[in-house]
């Protein structure tokens, strides 16, 4: 057992409300500088929707990301060492420019610098950032925002394309959320193993992905190996650069810009301990049903004490132990199992994952409830989802419902039993054993899902 | 210490073992390449600031500075707690917050002093010619070919760079000569929402009341201002903070999106839902807030006042009479108007409602005793036998010797009755009401298809006689109303819960609505079930979607009334939550005495802005809506034959509107006139006015006398975003360029109070200027253009109603280039004018004209309601028509005045909704810490010579902010009211927010009588919880809620009750096209497809109003420029594809937008989102040759007669609390793909 200590997040979709704060804050701070115009570490998309960049969920066009071979070894979708140094000076699967968005600017002078006697109102018009030519905009870091062009956009989301379920995309029918989006920081990164420079890492004491600047040749390989495409090319250094966690501030005490201004509160970051020796085991079962599974396993108890004293004996230090033990994220993921990793078939062990937003449709369940003012049937009947159970578990649970229902049922069985005892009745322990929980399970669930303040979060 | 373990993390050695099994690569420290990430995070210090006006957030931020140089921000987290079992403030932002600091160094930003290339080369001519800059100015405004040639270069480039000296001259000039030719009341400010930087706001607001100018209020012209508030409650607005949403528990967000307009207060509502709270989303489209939804109620645009009245009928019928529920009954009698009785008055062989019963009616024929002085304002209630009686609280009770300790919601153990059934020997009577909703018949005229879908039904009533007049009680008229019908009463009622036909079934609303039956019901089940299990905790978030309606009053008071049938406003977690605009100056006291100066003069010329700009951009020209066009059937011959416009002259003459200009003089030659005269100034103007000698200026606003000739923006951005018909105001206000497309009223309807002008006056305004940090449709059509520092670069406070804080702004970085702070500005005006003055005004007296106040006794000047023709009423200052003020101004001290704080709050005090305050101890304290002028006419006052001492001046004489106060205002309340309120504030006594301690941290206010919450004991601040709680009459004629409003206009219009009046009917009323028709028009030579769509502006997810719609930003996330949102049935109908160009055009202008086709968009309506400006990816229009408009291209003012109402009651005057609305969620545009080769 070689037990080791990852930073890692949980965002939990119920309470997203696609603001994109955290994609602005990061951008700010991290990436509003030549060559990385196009960049955003951190990004929202609205699901259904094609992403960013545009359909980085469809493997078998980017291959990104682990195949299972049949010998039951994992190797990189996109190709062994050989298959790379082919294709280092083309490769077929990066991503183009305008896959991202093509980055633009305005020429605001003209509001100012206008001449006298003009034939008309003066206007700043669209320029582009890279060629400095003026420009149509048709694309932009977040262009089908809120369903905007859904026929013709969101109609192409991988992701509905992968469902058995037939989607309708019509007004009543309607269903929408967030997806905000970081690096995913994993515990078998393919781009660390795509780089042919050694140029990337994980930092041994927090598992933080990183690219090494002063080693990064810019040969890209790490670009099209992420299957979440979230490590870009930063076309002024010529060098790759990605999410960082935001290390320099972890590493004094702060949390992430992403989750320090997460204004719907949704950012729960923490170290979950795992054991480093069963990183290849789990990310190489056979089913991809049992990726989550797998994946929890390797995580390891910080409460079991047992673990803790084999921690002790490898080093690590005490506060360290106590801080996976406060973890919101352990919580989330282990104790009530209602957070999951987003694209687990990818099998690069991710590390930043989402509790799944929860959308009865009342008007469907009443029809087949006979009393639909019971807050117990209304929030417990998930069959009616107006956001199909299906496209949840194609993000989260490599297409498994069963864990998806799990964790919104759970959520609403807390909202019924919180509901009790916000009118000031006693808790109904039947629903909370009803998914298997106890009640005090659910007041410590809803407190950390409501309640939980800055220091409690982070 | 904090608890966090991220936090704890920072001493963990980093160290390791370098680990590579294949795949994986582990490094351990030191890792050099990481050096490039750590000096990126490095800065010099971190500066709290906060955003300004535009936006109602107030959230405090962190802003990072490094080499002197602003980097970027993030919000703060340090809000004080706000319970245990609360989620906390923290964080407080959104991502236009996040992009703000973009502006500080943008190619957009305004660096230096501009004035348009021909202004500037006159002036330096005229400058050459004249000594003196007053005269040099007159040289060219009065020379019609010069101030023709310099106007009509508006909005076309040519912004010369000027020195602040230079500009400074100019501008002091036009404000002397303006007020020395025109009158002081023709030069204007306009700055808006004043709590979000109260420093700033009032820097300006305090020089033009010094000068006697126009100060111009926004919440009603935004249409922000929900008129059903001071309809129902007597008061502005006043609402639960966000944190409140966390104690309700049934949340209904009706027609608003607080992902996208609180997106800092979202996660409340949110996190509520983890307690068990349903929440409801009613929404035409699937909203960013439907996201969240247990439940989505599909409406129709602007149908929500049929939904809220189904839901009613709902609520009356199942929890009040099938089964009295106790809470809600007991809740009704003590703090609505449901119990007092109504006369009835004979009509048509039937019965109308009429007027509230009163004491002086009782008296008239011996059926009571002495009530007191003013026994027209006591209304009555009755008992179980009958016997009628006054209760205390009404108004009667208010300003009078004989209410003094009685005016308070004390039933003194009687116990009146709600129903007139629960009376023995009771009668019936059929009463007519109206209804709005019908079809025009296929066979009515042309003429009568104007007059509106308005019918009159008969639905009966319990009555009984009282002083030899038939009564009922407003309960008994609410249920007959809501189609509620009862054993034995006549009258037409629903035949059946699915009768469509009859008002009130869900089954009528259904069809109205689209929204089901079932789920109608359902949800008022819901709501009031769990009103009833939680003793009041549902509540109803309510927003921009219902509010901006023409007919947003009636459609609020639906909503208002479900809250009060369940016993939920004054109510933590329950009631109304309108969040629009919120503008809570909490230290309100304070900030009007820094704001409107009335610590030197009172008092201060605000006026109705919707009537400000209809008049000075001449829509009125175009408008000639008849007032019968939306009157009752019922309505009396007072409506006959008139416009709208006409109702706007009536409610200026009689006093219940301001007017500002006033009178076709200049008001400090009237005082000169009276004088001349030998008479007293009112009685001097009443002569002249029947003389016909003296004109009202709003009659005859093509009148050169009657322009307004300077207007100063400052913190706002008119012509990019609240100008309703953006197109006239450059047609007719600013004499440029303009795409108005409709013609003007033909003689048949014309106003017939106004004086028609051939010609249409074109370029009014001589001087036209905009103070601001970036480049703005209205600094691109200003005259001079001055630089404004950014938010964080002055001193300033901030606050709000969704959150209890006071928050600051700071100096993050001193202005850079020539930026000047607002403060600073007026500062230098207010100098430059009055060393001007010496010559030119001395010290001279200007007649105010000011109109009858709210929350004073002027609400008594109407007695009933009862308004009699204008035409045989006499002119009574202060009754009949508005009180006419002389103030003395010495124009020379403008400066010396603007500087320190003036002797009126010590020697007749300081009021707030009729509490006086006297901050004695107060003025000692600010002379102290302030230091206090030595010489001059301010010799000894305070001074307030800086940012930070004006803020600490708004502090300090506030009840919200000084404990000292809150307490002194209460007791004096005891008084009035005779209850107890000391215990709300004697924990703050010792309390004083000061301007150093908001810098610290965000510092939670103190629970004052300027407002109706507690947060006393830590409470989250909920609207009327002091009435509910301790028994304080609401500020309206009966003390209580009003379901019912009895003002003449009101029964004209039929809007007695709560009814629903469907959007207005634009196809019939101007001839546009009807909604869903499909036409045929040309995009240049080739022929398209149209349709004509309900256009819509809600709010934008990428901007706040015009700001940040031009941040680089917030583009890139999201389309890049203007877009339209259409179905997919829409943009079918015209053949676009997602991302093409569009034009959208009506009468008032063209709109050129990118269409975004999306599923989540109703079918017949598009979304152009509010404050689409027009600086940024504009192109040509095809259809014009000219630039493509902003969103309100296509909206015009429409005012409703009933927002005029004043002088009685809580429908009184107050400054931004009563007024005609700008509202815009009524117009009809057609679209249709344009050429998608586009020119700019």
């Amino acid at each position: 057992m070689r037990i080791m200590a990852q930073m890692s997040m949980v965002m939990n979709l119920d309470k997203c409300i696609g603001c994109h704060t955290c994609s602005v804050t990061c951008k700010q701070v991290w990436t509003n500088r030549e060559g990385m115009e196009y960049v955003w570490f951190n990004n929202v998309e609205t699901r259904p929707g094609l992403g960013y960049p545009k359909t980085y969920e469809d493997q078998e066009k980017w291959k990104g990301g682990w195949e299972l071979k049949r010998n039951g070894k994992l190797k990189l979708k996109a190709g062994g060492r050989a298959k790379k140094l082919l294709n280092i000076f083309y490769n077929p699967d990066m991503p183009g420019i305008r896959d991202y968005y093509e980055p633009w600017t305005y020429d605001y002078d003209m509001l100012l610098n206008a001449p006298a006697n003009s034939a008309h109102v003066p206007v700043a018009r669209p320029k582009s950032l890279l060629t400095g030519e003026d420009m149509q905009i048709s694309w932009s870091a977040n262009w089908d925002d809120d369903l905007g062009g859904s026929h013709e956009i969101a109609a192409k989301d991988p992701i509905l394309a992968k469902m058995n379920e037939e989607v309708q995309l019509e007004y009543e029918k309607t269903f929408m959320f967030y997806l905000p989006r970081i690096c995913e920081h994993c515990l078998n990164p393919s781009c660390v193993a795509s780089c042919p420079s050694g140029a990337m890492y994980k930092r041994v004491e927090d598992g933080i992905v990183l690219v090494d600047q002063d080693k990064c040749r810019g040969w890209r390989m790490c670009v099209s190996g992420c299957p979440y495409k979230k490590v870009y090319f930063n076309h002024k250094s010529g060098k790759a650069e990605k999410c960082t966690m935001c290390f320099p501030r972890i590493e004094v005490g702060l949390p992430t810009v992403c989750s320090e201004t997460c204004v719907g509160r949704l950012r729960y970051l923490g170290i979950v301990l795992y054991d480093a020796d069963r990183v290849t085991e789990a990310a190489s079962v056979e089913n991809e049903h049992d990726l989550l599974h797998a994946q929890r396993a390797a995580f390891l108890d910080p409460f079991d004490p047992q673990i803790v004293a084999e921690a002790e004996r490898q080093g690590m230090p005490h506060d360290w132990i106590l801080a996976a033990q406060k973890s919101p994220v352990w919580q989330l993921i282990s104790r009530y199992e209602v957070a999951l990793p987003l694209h687990p078939e990818y099998r690069t062990l991710p590390m930043v994952w989402y509790v799944p937003p929860l959308t009865p449709i009342v008007d469907e369940v009443s029809k087949t409830t006979s009393d639909p003012e019971d807050f117990r049937i209304l929030f417990t009947a998930l069959s009616k989802m107006r956001t199909p159970l299906e496209y949840l578990a194609e993000l989260f649970t490599a297409g498994d419902t069963k864990p998806v229902e799990k964790s919104l049922r759970r959520l609403a069985a807390m909202r019924s039993y919180m509901r009790d005892i916000n009118l000031g009745r006693d808790g109904d322990e039947e629903i909370a054993a009803a998914v298997g929980m106890t009640g005090e399970d659910m007041e410590d669930m809803y407190r950390l899902m409501a309640i939980a303040d800055y220091d409690e979060r982070y | 210490m904090s608890t966090s373990p991220i936090l704890k993390l920072g001493t963990f050695l980093r160290r390791g073992e370098a680990s590579d099994d294949l795949r994986q690569m582990f490094l351990k420290s030191p890792r050099a390449g990481e050096a490039f990430y750590r000096d990126r995070w490095s800065h010099d210090k971190v500066v709290r600031s906060t955003h300004g006006v535009n936006c109602t957030g107030s959230c405090s931020w962190k802003v990072y500075v490094k080499d002197g140089i602003i980097t970027w921000e993030e919000q703060q987290t340090d809000y004080p707690s706000i319970g245990a079992d609360m989620p906390e403030y923290e964080p407080r932002g959104c991502p236009r917050g996040a992009a703000f600091s973009w502006y500080t160094y943008s190619p957009t930003r305004v660096r230096y002093p501009y004035v348009r290339a021909q202004l500037i080369n006159l002036w330096r001519g005229a400058k050459a010619d004249f000594d003196d800059p007053v005269d040099a100015w007159q040289s060219i405004v009065e020379d019609p070919e010069k101030a023709r040639s310099y106007k009509e270069q508006r909005g076309r480039g040519g912004l010369v760079r000027c020195s602040w000296n230079e500009v400074n001259e100019l501008v002091a000039a036009a404000h002397v000569y303006t007020v020395k030719r025109y009158g002081p009341d023709r030069t204007a400010g306009f700055t808006v929402i004043p709590a979000m930087s109260q420093v700033s706001y009032g820097a300006g607001t305090r020089f033009y009341s010094m000068i006697g100018g126009t100060i111009l209020s926004f919440y009603d012209w935004y249409a922000d201002l929900p008129m059903a508030s001071p309809q129902v409650f007597g008061d502005q607005t006043d609402v639960p903070e966000s944190a409140d949403w966390y104690n309700s528990s049934y949340l209904m967000m009706w027609g608003s999106n607080p992902p996208v307009t609180r997106t800092p207060d979202a996660h409340f509502m949110t996190e509520v839902r983890y307690k068990g709270t349903k929440v409801v989303s009613v929404s035409p489209d699937f909203s960013d807030a439907t996201k969240f939804a247990d439940e989505w109620l599909r409406v129709h645009p602007g149908t929500d006042g049929a939904l809220g009245l189904a839901m009613g009928h709902v609520i009356l019928r199942d929890f009040h009479v099938k089964k009295r529920t106790p809470y809600f009954f007991d809740y009704m009698k003590k703090y609505t108007d449901s119990a007092f009785l109504i006369e009835l008055t004979e009509r048509d062989g039937a019965l109308m409602p009429h007027k509230f019963l009163t004491a002086a009616d009782l008296q008239e024929v011996g059926a009571w005793g002495d009530a007191g002085d003013q026994p027209a304002f006591k209304t009555v209630m009755i008992d179980a036998l009958g016997q009628p009686f006054v209760p205390n609280g009404s108004l009667g009770d208010r300003f009078t010797e004989s209410g003094l300790g009685h005016w308070n919601l004390d039933l003194q153990g009687r116990d009146p009755l709600m129903t007139l059934q629960d009376l023995a020997g009771h009668g019936t009577a059929k009463v007519l009401l109206t209804r709005f909703d019908t079809e025009i018949s296929a066979n009515a005229s042309e003429g009568e298809k104007h007059l509106g879908s308005a019918e009159v039904y008969r639905r009966g009533v319990p009555t009984t006689q009282i002083a030899g007049r038939t009564v009922t009680t407003v309960y008994d008229l609410m249920l007959a109303q809501y189609g509620v019908g009862r054993e034995g009463l006549p009258g037409s009622w629903p035949e059946g819960e699915d009768d469509e036909t009859a008002v009130g079934t869900p089954a009528w609303a259904a069809a109205i609505t689209g929204v089901n039956v079932e789920a109608i019901e359902r949800v008022a089940c819901e709501f009031a079930q769990n009103a009833d299990e939680s003793r009041g905790r549902s509540m109803i978030i309510m927003g921009a979607g219902t509010n901006h309606y023409f007919h947003s009053d009636t459609i609020y008071r639906t909503m208002l009334a479900l809250t009060m049938m369940c016993g939920c406003q004054g109510k933590n977690g329950g009631g109304w939550a309108h969040y629009v605009g919120q503008e809570k100056v909490r230290p309100i006291t304070g900030f009007a005495q820094y704001a409107f100066a009335l610590d030197w003069q009172r008092p201060t010329r605000q006026m109705i802005t919707t009537a400000y700009w209809y008049l000075a951009t001449d829509q009125w020209r175009y408008d000639g809506l008849p007032v019968e066009a939306l009157a009752s059937p019922l309505a009396g011959e007072s409506m006959k034959g008139r416009t709208t416009a006409d109702t706007l002259v009536e409610a200026s003459k009689r006093g219940w509107m301001p007017s500002y200009p006033t009178f076709n003089r200049n008001p400090l030659d009237i005082a000169d006139g009276a004088e001349e005269a030998g008479m007293e100034v009112p009685q001097y103007v009443v002569d002249q006015l029947k003389k016909g000698d003296l004109e009202w200026a709003c009659t005859d606003p093509d009148n050169p006398e009657n322009f307004p000739r300077v207007i100063f923006n400052w913190r706002t951005n008119v012509l990019g975003s609240s100008a309703k018909g953006a197109e006239y105001f450059y047609k007719h206000l600013l004499g440029s360029g303009h795409s108005v497309r409709g013609a003007e009223n033909g003689p048949e309807n014309r106003p017939t109070s106004m004086v028609w002008r051939e010609e249409a006056a074109r370029g009014k305004v001589d001087l036209f200027m905009t103070a601001d940090f970036r480049m703005t449709s209205t600094t691109l059509h200003s005259d001079v253009v001055l630089p404004a520092a950014t938010w964080y670069e002055k001193f300033d406070i901030s606050t709000t109603d969704m959150h209890p804080f006071v928050n600051s702004f700071n100096v993050a970085i001193d202005p850079p280039w020539q930026a000047r702070t607002d403060y600073e500005i007026f500062q230098t005006l207010a100098k430059d004018f009055s060393e001007m003055a010496v010559k030119h005004l001395g010290t001279r007296k200007d007649v105010v004209a000011a109109p009858l106040s709210h929350d004073t006794p002027d609400a008594l000047a109407m007695p009933r309601g009862s308004v009699d023709p204008y035409e045989s009423t006499d002119m009574i200052p202060g009754v009949t028509m508005p009180k006419l003020i002389t103030i003395e101004r010495d124009y020379t001290k403008v400066f010396e005045k603007w500087n320190a704080i003036g002797p009126l709050p010590e020697k007749v005090g300081m009021t707030t909704k009729g509490v006086t305050f006297r901050p004695d101890k107060e003025m000692e304290l600010l002379r102290s810490r302030n230091g206090v002028a030595r010489s001059g006419i301010a010799k000894g006052r305070p001074l307030i010579d800086t940012d930070r001492k004006a803020a600490d001046m708004i502090l300090t004489l506030a009840g919200a902010t000084n404990g000292r106060l809150a307490l002194q205002g209460f007791k004096e309340m005891e008084k009035r009211v005779g209850k107890e309120f000391a215990s709300l504030a004697e924990e703050n006594e010792s309390t004083l927010i000061t301007f150093a301690k908001t810098r610290e941290a965000p510092i939670p206010v103190v629970t004052s009588p300027e407002w109706s919450g507690s947060e006393t004991g830590g409470r989250r601040y909920s609207a009327f919880v002091i009435n509910v709680e301790h028994e304080k009459p609401w500020h309206t004629l009966t003390g209580r809620q009003h379901f019912f409003l009895d003002h003449d206009w009101m029964t004209d219009l039929g809007e007695n009750l709560p009814t629903y009046k469907p959007p207005l009917d634009l196809h019939r009323l101007y001839g546009d096209a009807k909604i869903g028709e499909q036409t045929t028009g040309y995009a240049g030579d080739e022929q398209v497809a149209e349709v004509a769509v309900r256009y819509l502006t809600p709010h934008n997810k990428w901007s706040i109003h015009s700001e940040y719609q031009d941040n680089l930003y917030m583009l890139s996330l999201g389309r890049g420029g203007p877009a339209m949102w259409m179905s997919i049935e829409d943009a079918a109908k015209i053949g676009v594809k997602d991302n093409e160009w569009v034009e959208a055009y009506n009468r008032n202008g063209v709109v050129v937008a990118r269409a975004v086709v999306s599923h989540r968009m109703p079918e017949g309506t598009v979304y152009l989102h509010h404050a689409t400006e027009r600086t940024v990816d504009v192109p040509k229009a095809e259809l014009t040759g000219r630039r493509g408009g902003i969103h309100n291209a296509l909206t015009r003012v429409l005012m409703k007669p009933t927002h005029l109402i004043g002088g009685y009651a809580q429908q009184a005057y107050a400054f931004n609390y009563v007024g005609p609305t700008g509202n815009q969620r009524d117009e009809v545009t057609v679209i249709r793909r344009r050429s998608q080769e586009v020119e700019y």
